[in-house]
């Protein structure tokens, strides 16, 4: 690694980030991939969607109860209504966490997500801890997002597959009546539609809020 | 919420505190997640077939000793992109070696700040 702080070089990058240069450079030569298409998935799964996708299709389930039944009953088609459709023709399942019934969303062979509506997996999902423990303990995985049940509430994990990605429609937060969805919208954090948080209370929203300025 | 997620992540190494923080982590990791959902895209693989492989190559990680903590998931995703390559696209592993090592001599040949090409 002679780096001689000279500038008649640039220094290569790191060895994953030269593979990927060579595999990049040898599909686009081969025709098999267009670089411009690349650019567009990076930007999409970056900027475009992400979590808010999510948080739209549970503000307007909150507030429009046709749609709640169907994203219930066609999760596939109350989705595409709002124009997220899936990438790799996946099954979406939506379900519904109440007073009585929790819902965890987890893949236990690898890390399965809805990106459509949830944007990338943060690196806890991919973790072989969560993956292991949201199966076997998890209260225990639950209590450490510091999230807590009722007792006698019923715990459900769902294991994502290729075929088939679960996404949690979190409780409407209390006090919110009247709320539109845009507002309800700040309510739906990406840890609440994977089950390992409720939404946000009005109250945390505005202590969040609060901090954020400056 | 960001203390509770902190308190989670302190069992858990190396795994980000912010609720909106980067989902990558190097640019090369996004680049080698969209080559993958391109090439399934274009019906080069199903992604059946990617998630069968993933797995796989994730089990033979953690055989091998890999905590799989997350932050080497696109470690196994890079290599999972090169083996899915090598079977359904016939470019060797060899080819793909030596493209690396071209762009690594052309890194160090190009001056600084000029853009780097092979």
């Amino acid at each position: 690694m002679g780096h001689d702080h000279s500038h008649d070089h640039t220094a290569p990058p790191s060895d994953p980030a030269l593979r990927v240069k060579a595999l990049e450079s040898l599909l686009v030569e081969k025709g098999l991939v267009d670089p411009a298409a690349i650019d567009e998935i990076i930007e999409t799964y970056e900027t475009k969607v992400g979590p808010r996708n999510g948080a739209k299709v549970v503000a307007r389930a909150w507030t429009d109860p046709d749609f709640k039944s169907l994203l219930l009953s066609d999760a596939n088609k109350a989705i595409h209504s709002m124009g997220y459709t899936g990438r790799q023709g996946e099954h979406m399942k939506v379900v519904e966490n109440t007073a009585t019934q929790h819902n965890l969303v987890v893949c236990t062979l690898c890390s399965c997500y809805p990106w459509t509506v949830l944007g990338l997996p943060p690196v806890w999902y991919k973790s072989a801890p969560y993956r292991a423990r949201a199966v076997s303990d998890p209260k225990g995985v639950l209590a450490e997002f510091g999230t807590t049940l009722p007792k006698g509430m019923k715990i459900s994990v769902w294991d994502s597959t290729s075929e088939m990605r679960f996404l949690v429609l979190p409780q409407r937060p209390a006090n919110t009546d009247g709320w539109t969805t845009e507002e309800l919208e700040k309510l739906i954090t990406r840890n609440s539609m994977i089950g390992v948080e409720h939404a946000l209370t009005p109250e945390k929203l505005r202590a969040i809020e609060a901090s954020k300025t400056p | 919420m960001s203390n509770t997620t902190q308190h989670f992540c302190n069992s858990l190494p190396q795994i980000p505190t912010d609720e909106d923080g980067p989902v990558f982590a190097e640019p090369w990791q996004a680049q080698a997640f969209a080559m993958a959902v391109r090439l399934c895209d274009e019906g080069h693989f199903t992604w059946s077939e990617w998630v069968n492989m993933f797995s796989q190559e994730i089990k033979l990680a953690q055989a091998n000793g890999d905590p799989d903590l997350g932050n080497t998931y696109y470690d196994h995703w890079l290599n999972v992109l090169e083996k899915m390559v090598s079977q359904k696209q016939s470019i060797k592993p060899e080819e793909l070696l030596a493209r690396k090592e071209e762009w690594r001599s052309a890194y160090l040949r190009t001056p600084h700040g000029q853009p780097v090409e092979l």
